[in-house]
């Protein structure tokens, strides 16, 4: 331990200040090869629009799996809505057996929160470092376009903050996430992630001009942990994220996460935390992976629409057992609840679902249907 | 209706031996009984310390699975009167004592992170590891140790058994209001206590003398799953627990557990918050010494009265 490099606050603010200085070649040619792409609204010439005319709203975050309030159709014309994400470096526990990581989060939670805006609005964040931290952080939004998805203008210093807009241009769920220079995977995989939800202005359909109506909406955050041991095989704790860095990218390259969880812990969603329905409500399910794949499935139940990829623009698939979300991206289904019980949601590798932790609960109230299922013969000897 | 095997061996036994034979025969037997067992085991190992449970009444619940319409509802409860006291580990097995089977080569090694010490109870067993432990405790001391059933549970752990039912209409025909009050309780349980095992004594003593049963270890039993429906009017037979795979572990709750599971995880179908811990503790058969004794006892009690009854208790409590 005491000749490996000690990753400390100013070796990593020295490291980002040189990847800082390539980023403007980055963002450059990265706009240019965009250019080559389909010539969305905003590249043919579309009128400037006065932002000092727009309305401005500003949003209260929740912590997941709960949503803010937000309208599923938009009221009048584009807002700029405003947001504002507090980096929170801090240790959080893993499972009941006190298994600890030194996460970094958006908002003090794995995810952060989902932030939910209509296709055409303004996403105004501000970003918030304290000085408590002792890493540069920002953020990339999947849903934004150019400068990194954010990246490149959003670099903050413990003590520092910064505000950036962007314009909501594509209708859908996207994962947002750290970036910073040299060091994404490990903020990533760390807990820094979560996701935006881009709704059309005028709601969800079928893709068939069918409206779909949400009664609920939960947003599920999965999250994979790579957390090293020690020679015994017990997990280690580190006193800082630094402390921990250097084990932990080891453990990362194996590509096999010690825990696979559902907002920031095994069992997180369960129990008196499981989320709740009763028969006959639609439930939006938000799911996100910011770097692993995943595949959600609803054990006694369906995803009615499903866009797995998240893009609203999509006519979703419909009744689909088990949805594949690759990383990197945030996925959506619905589900109208038509029997009351228990249902685990999973990520269907049982492996990850139940060795690992990727499962959570939802309880459902109502009248049971009959015929929908019965038990003919109770389990006893044949 | 449907008597529980247990209270039906008690009384077999009572009834199968005649008194005038055993007043005769006991005092010849003690002394030949006692060099017979010394002269055929191991030694070197202390046997574990020992409460003896009082002949009491109580009320059991009983650990069978109870259908109805195809719907699980409770199961229904008996008043049991047990006239035979019982020898019953007064601690949950520990880990120093597990360790020393391990040591032996009779026992394979228990799975909990820690330290092997006196003072933590074993946890990461298995039901076969614990017949296994069992049957190389009998070998070492010399004397006749094995797993309680659930009954016998019941009946040492006295007012620290719990009440496992769910107390929901029995003519409720929807299945999920079962599923959904049981999770609940689950996820009341689990949430309200810490998973790590505590040095004993942590979680106290029943009037019986029984220390932390019920904690967060559920203790293996003998006593097989089983399930009655109660639509048919066949009874379930008793199921041989060496043969039926699906064991009870009791604790804060009836689990039925595979024998070969060491640690209880939830997930799947079973939504439920599993056991923390498994763990054990045995019950010491009596030599037959010792039941020609309590027979005698019970049978004066049953023919002097009550006068009689109160004074035998008293010697024996302070015995």
């Amino acid at each position: 331990m005491t000749n490996t490099m000690q990753m400390t606050r100013r070796t990593m603010l020295t490291g980002a200040a040189v990847a800082g200085a390539l980023t403007p070649i980055i963002v450059a040619s990265t706009a240019a090869h965009a250019d080559d792409h389909a010539a969305p609204a905003e590249l043919k010439g579309a009128k400037k629009v006065d932002l000092s005319k727009l309305a401005r709203e500003k949003v209260e975050l929740v912590k997941p799996p709960f949503v803010h309030a937000h309208d599923q159709k938009a009221k009048g014309g584009p807002k700029i809505k405003e947001f504002t994400l507090t980096i929170e470096e801090k240790k959080m526990v893993l499972d009941k057996d006190g298994t600890e990581v030194n996460a970094m989060t958006f908002n003090g939670s794995v995810p952060g929160p989902l932030m939910v805006v209509h296709q055409d609005d303004y996403v105004e964040l501000t970003l918030i470092n304290p000085e408590t931290n002792t890493m540069q952080h920002n953020i990339d939004f999947h849903a934004a376009t150019g400068g990194l998805g954010g990246g490149a203008l959003t670099v903050v210093n413990p003590g520092e903050s910064t505000v950036l807009r962007f314009k909501a241009t594509k209708a859908g769920v996207f994962v947002y996430h750290c970036a910073p220079p040299g060091m994404v995977p490990w903020h990533v995989t760390s807990g820094m992630n979560g996701a935006i939800m881009v709704l059309p202005r005028e709601g969800l359909t079928d893709g068939h001009g069918k409206p779909l109506v949400y009664d609920k909406v939960y947003y599920v955050g999965e999250q994979d942990f790579y957390i090293p041991r020690d020679e015994t095989g017990k997990f280690k704790k580190y006193e800082s994220p630094g402390e921990a860095y250097e084990d932990t990218v080891a453990v990362m390259k194996t590509l096999t996460p010690t825990h696979i969880v559902f907002n920031g812990a095994v069992g997180a969603l369960t129990g008196d935390n499981a989320m709740t329905a009763k028969v006959g409500e639609t439930v939006l399910i938000i799911h996100s992976q910011a770097n692993r794949d995943t595949r959600p499935h609803l054990i006694g139940g369906h995803g009615e629409y499903v866009w797995a990829t998240g893009k609203f623009a999509n006519v979703p698939d419909i009744d689909q057992e088990t949805w594949f979300i690759p990383g990197g991206t945030a996925g959506a289904a619905i589900y109208t609840f038509a029997q009351p019980g228990i249902y685990a949601y999973v990520n269907h590798n049982l492996i990850e679902a139940f060795e690992l932790g990727a499962a959570a609960h939802f309880k459902v109230t109502g009248d049971w249907n009959d015929d929908l299922m019965t038990s003919v013969k109770s389990p006893q000897a044949s | 209706m449907n008597r529980h095997a247990e209270t039906g061996s008690v009384s077999g036994i009572s009834i199968a031996i005649p008194l005038a034979l055993l007043a005769a025969l006991s005092g010849a037997v003690a002394v030949k009984a006692g060099f017979a067992s010394s002269g055929q085991h191991d030694g070197g190992v202390t046997a574990p310390e020992v409460v003896t449970i009082q002949p009491h009444s109580f009320e059991y619940r009983e650990a069978t699975e109870y259908f109805r319409k195809g719907l699980a509802v409770d199961a229904p409860k008996h008043d049991a009167k047990v006239r035979l006291p019982l020898d019953v580990m007064k601690f949950q097995t520990s880990r120093a004592e597990y360790q020393r089977c391990v040591l032996d080569g009779a026992c394979a090694p228990a799975e909990y992170e820690g330290q092997a010490g006196p003072d933590l109870p074993v946890t990461g067993v298995s039901y076969d590891d614990a017949v296994q432990y069992a049957a190389w405790l009998s070998q070492r001391t010399g004397e006749n140790w094995r797993l309680p059933s659930d009954f016998e549970l019941a009946y040492a752990a006295a007012d620290r058994f719990p009440d496992d039912a769910l107390g929901i209409d029995a003519d409720d025909t929807n299945p999920a209001t079962r599923w959904l009050a049981d999770y609940e309780r689950e996820a009341r349980r689990a949430a309200s206590t810490n998973p790590k095992p505590q040095p004993r004594g942590s979680f106290g003593i029943s009037t019986t003398g029984l220390v932390d049963f019920a904690g967060n270890i559920w203790e293996w039993t003998s006593t097989c799953n089983r399930r009655v429906d109660l639509d048919k009017t066949a009874e379930a037979e008793t199921l041989d627990p060496a043969g039926c795979g699906i064991i009870i572990a009791s604790g804060k709750h009836r689990s039925p557990m595979s024998s070969f599971v060491r640690n209880p995880k939830g997930g799947g179908c079973a939504v439920g918050a599993p056991p923390d811990n498994l763990g054990f503790r045995l019950v010491r058969r009596p030599t037959f010494f010792q039941s020609v004794v309590a027979f005698a006892r019970r049978a004066a009690t049953d023919a002097l009265g009550p006068h009689i009854s109160a004074h035998t208790e008293q010697n024996e409590n302070e015995g």
